[in-house]
Order: C-alpha cells, then structure tokens, then sequence
C-alpha cells in the first residue's frame, strides 16, 4: 500500500515470494506480549491442577482445591465447585455469620422483647425490609399502605385477621382467602340498597331514610342477608373469617370517603355486594424460613397498626 | 516443518487444517453426548400439563425472556431473594429453555406460588398499578384474547419428539405411570390433552373469569407452576454439592 520500508533486508521474511515479489515479513512478536502469554500458559497449568478442568471418560479431572462446609454438624469436603462454595459461604461468610449473630438473638426473643428492644427492633427494620420488599411490597406496597380494592393496608390498625404478632405470624405461614358471595342471586336491587344505607349509617355517614335503615338492618341482622355471620352484630368485624369492621371510615375494597355524595357511597357498597369479593394471600411456609416469618411477623406489627 | 512445506503442500495443509479444527470440534460435541450425567437425580421435575405448555409459548411470544431470566444462580445474595439455586433438572423438559443472562426485570425462576393468581392477572395487565416504580410494559390483551388450543397435540408432539416424554400410545404412557406416578401421566397423555387443558384452566381459574379460557389463563398456570416441582425440604444442604 505505502512505499516500501527503508528497513527492507533488516526484518526476515517467512522466506518465499508470490507474483514474482511478493514477500511477507515475519517480524517477532513484542516481548512484553510474549512473556504475558507464557504467563497464562502457567496459569492455565496451575489452573487445571486446582479446579475441576478436564473430562476424561465419564468424570472429570476435580483439582486439588477442596471446600468444607457443614451438614448437620458434621463435616464434608468436596472438590472446589461454586455449589459448595455458596454452602459454605451461607455458613460462614463474614456478613452470613453477622447476620446469624442477631438472628440467634431474635430466634431467642419473644415478640414482645424484640418489639421493645431498639438493638432488636433496628435489625428486624433493616433485615426484612428486602424479604418484605421482595415477597410482600408487591401487592401491599413499600410503606404497607395496600391499595383500595385490591390489596388490604398493613400500616393502619384495622386488621381483616387480626393485628396480634400470633395472628400475623399465622397469616404469614398458611395464608389467607378471603371471601365475600356475590348477592346477586339472593337480593334484588331495592334490597342492596336498603343494606347499602344501613352500612353507611353504622360508618358514620348519614343520608337515607330511617325506614331504609331499619329494613337494611333487618336484612343484615336477619336470614335474608346473614352479613352478621360474618361481620358480627353491628358489623363490628371477625378477624377469625377476615370479615373487616364496617363501623369505621377504613374501607378496603372501595373508596367510599373520597365519594361525590351518598348516592355515589350508595352505589359503591352496592358494587360490592353485587360482585363479591374473593382475594387471596399465598402461604409463605414453604418460601421463607421459620426465623424468616418471625422477622417478617416484627416487620409488619410495627407497620404501624400492630395489636 | 517449515512453514514453506505446509503452505506449498495443499495436501499436507488440508489434513493439518482438519486436525486443528477437529480439536475445536470434539471439544464442543464430546460433551453434548455425556449431558444426560449433568441433570441431577432429582424427584418432581415432570414436564408441562397442555395449559402450561400454551403459557409457556405464550411467554415466548410476548418476548418475557428479554427482561426475565429464568436461572437462579449459586450465591448467596441470589439464594437470599430468590430460593434455591436453579438445577440442570428444573429445565430439562424446557425447549428452548429459558435460563437467560440479561436481568432488566427480575428472575422468575421460583415466581411460582411467590404472588396470588389476583396480582398475576393485575400485574400483566396493569404493572404500575401495583408496583409503581415497574418499568414492566403491560399486555392487557392477555386476558381478552381467548386462548387458542385446537393445535395444542400437534404442539406436544412436536416436544415428544425432541425427547419430552409426552405419551402417546399406552407403552409410553405406562412408562410415564411409572416415571411420573399414574395422576402425572394423565396430564402428559396427549390424547387427552385437550380435555386436560380445558379441565385446568376450569379448575385453576387462573384469570378470574371461570366463563372463558384466555391467554391469560394459561400465562398465569405457567408462571405459577415455575420453580416449584421440586420440595428442596426432602434434601439436605450437601446434595446437590455432589452433582458438581
């Protein structure tokens, strides 16, 4: 391409000529570069003797290297490979070992103690806020808030199954379905108007007439509706069948506060008795560990709303 | 040898040339022939009912793999969020499979069970509307399009015939009794694999909609069936250790 190099004569060439001329150089490779690759033909060799390498018939050659780790108590060693070398790091890494420093600590602990310790309490916040953030955000949101028909708020005191570390603890390991019928078959509209103002009334709002009231009542309270099965006389709630309290302003499954007017309200609770409801929440016993649950049960009751 | 010799010899070049790219060869072919040694001896793994074979395409369509990896790997911080590391057995019924390099979202290797059928459905339809920092695209036609299935034996024998063991007459399908136990097999008889995948989706209800069978029915019976074949309580933390 460009002239010819003045050193012609200097540099070998690979000795023969095409098209008359036409010659090749063989020039030697830099000797930084040639000492580096020698360099890796050592490692390569030192390699192969320390980790698995070669396949040879039906096994392969397992290297010197050896990992001990612990199962039951009692002590294996096996050839270097990343299975055992993430056994032994769960067992003995310097933040796995931290870790199982407070999680002893917390395995040891009553609730009680671990919600009042500020040592203990510190830890449960910054330990499950990844497994809360991981396993339970994505339905009941970062800060616990839930969302208004979908899925309930962990950050207030109103519990559908209730609020107490044991209840908690429970809902965790087994989970929950929770289950309203639809009354679609079994009340017709005037009906579900008449227990849709009733309920609003027993949660403070007021509208409808006194005669709607007494007739949703009865229909609540009666074998029509049977609603009190579920959430008790008055509506006050069961958290044994995850029936919420209907005698405050919390509402779960629709936003009744930031309605337009009572006709608005009116129609929302007859939307939820229309459809139903049916929402579950997934067992986690099989997912997170015993000591997991525990940290996980502290996390949630100091959400805020923890009885 | 010279390098003149070889590079004047066109004999001499081409049988030099065969043995240089046969080592190439033989190091890249050898091992496929020994695969069978590197699943683990593992109980649970079974391949796909016909429903969560069509999610599974669907999965595929939709392109989730590009943001979704499917593969656990063996470290702590893995094994912290996301379970057990994943096993050679988890995907031997996987064609392709899925295992993926590339994280945008995260891994669903386990995602089975993790969330309810519920927020399976919301999500897909609407990610923001329950993770609001999601940058997950939604597919709201999942649970409009009705789930096509008239093709769904062609496709399981398309599978048997890469080595899924679908059964298809009654010698592969005592097989599978005794690989799989009798209520398995039934699901991987694709004779029936069309009233299999209608009895499912009736009684998953994966979509909320008992009426009609949609994509999303199936999507959502593959994504909670994902990772959870295996019960990793029947083994101890040593076991898989030996496979390696």
């Amino acid at each position: 391409m460009s002239k010819p190099t003045e050193k012609k004569g200097a540099v070998q060439t690979t000795g023969h000529a095409w098209d008359g001329d036409l010659q090749e150089y063989n020039n030697p490779l830099p000797r930084w570069w040639l000492w580096g690759f020698y360099a890796t033909v050592v490692f390569a060799v030192v390699y192969w003797l320390m980790y698995p390498a070669w396949p040879v018939g039906n096994t392969f050659t397992k290297g010197f290297n050896t990992i001990t780790f612990e199962v039951d108590g009692e002590e294996r060693t096996t050839h270097w490979n990343t299975r055992a070398l993430l056994v032994r790091d769960m067992q003995s890494s310097p933040s796995a070992v931290r870790q199982r420093e407070f999680l002893e600590q917390i395995a040891a602990a009553s609730y009680e103690e671990i919600l009042t310790d500020a040592d203990k309490l510190a830890f449960v916040r910054s330990y499950a806020h990844g497994i809360y953030g991981d396993f339970c955000a994505a339905c009941h949101q970062v800060g616990g808030a839930g969302i208004v028909g979908l899925y309930p708020n962990l950050a207030n005191d109103d519990w559908l199954w209730g609020g107490t570390v044991e209840r908690i603890e429970e809902t965790l390991i087994q989970g929950r379905l929770g289950y309203m019928p639809s009354y679609r078959e079994t009340l017709n509209a005037d009906q579900m108007t008449d227990v849709a103002v009733y309920v609003l009334s027993i949660a403070g709002y007021e509208g409808g007439d006194a005669d709607a009231i007494g007739r949703g009542d009865r229909i609540f309270h009666g074998a029509e509706g049977g609603c009190f099965q579920c959430h008790n006389v008055g509506g006050v709630g069961r958290t044994s069948q995850g029936a919420p309290n209907l005698t405050n302003n919390i509402w779960q499954i629709i936003d009744v506060p930031n309605a337009a007017d009572h006709d608005a309200r009116v129609e929302l609770v007859k939307s939820v008795l229309r459809n139903g409801i049916q929402r579950q929440m997934p067992a986690f016993a099989d997912r997170l560990s015993p000591i997991e649950i525990k940290v996980l049960t502290a996390y949630v009751h100091q959400l805020g709303g923890g009885q | 040898m010279k390098h003149e010799t070889v590079e004047t010899n066109a004999g001499l070049l081409i049988i030099l040339t065969l043995a240089v790219i046969s080592v190439g060869g033989l190091v890249e072919i050898v091992p496929l022939f020994y695969i069978n040694d590197t699943i683990e001896d593992v109980e649970g793994v079974r391949p796909y009912t016909p429903l969560e074979q069509r999610g599974r395409d669907i999965y595929v369509r939709e392109g989730c793999y590009t943001c979704h990896s499917q593969m656990i790997r063996p470290f702590r911080d893995e094994m912290l969020r996301y379970g057990h590391y994943s096993l050679a057995a988890e995907s031997q019924f996987d064609h392709p499979f899925q295992w993926g390099s590339k994280r945008t979202g995260p891994d669903l290797a386990r995602v089975g069970g993790k969330y309810s059928n519920e927020w399976q459905v919301q999500h897909l339809i609407d990610p923001r509307s329950v993770v609001p920092e999601s940058i997950m695209p939604g597919y709201p036609w999942l649970i409009e399009n009705d789930l096509k299935y008239s093709d769904i034996q062609a496709r399981l024998r398309a599978l048997r015939r890469v080595g899924v063991p679908y059964s298809l007459n009654d010698e592969e399908y005592q097989a599978n009794v005794e690989r799989f136990g009798e209520e398995t097999a039934r699901w991987l008889d694709i004779n029936r694999a069309e009233e299999n995948l209608v009895a499912q989706a009736r009684a998953g209800n994966y979509d909320g909609n008992p009426s009609r069978i949609t994509e999303m029915d199936a999507l959502v019976a593959y994504l909670q069936v994902l990772g959870t074949m295996v019960d990793f309580t029947q083994y101890d933390d040593g076991y898989f250790v030996q496979f390696r």
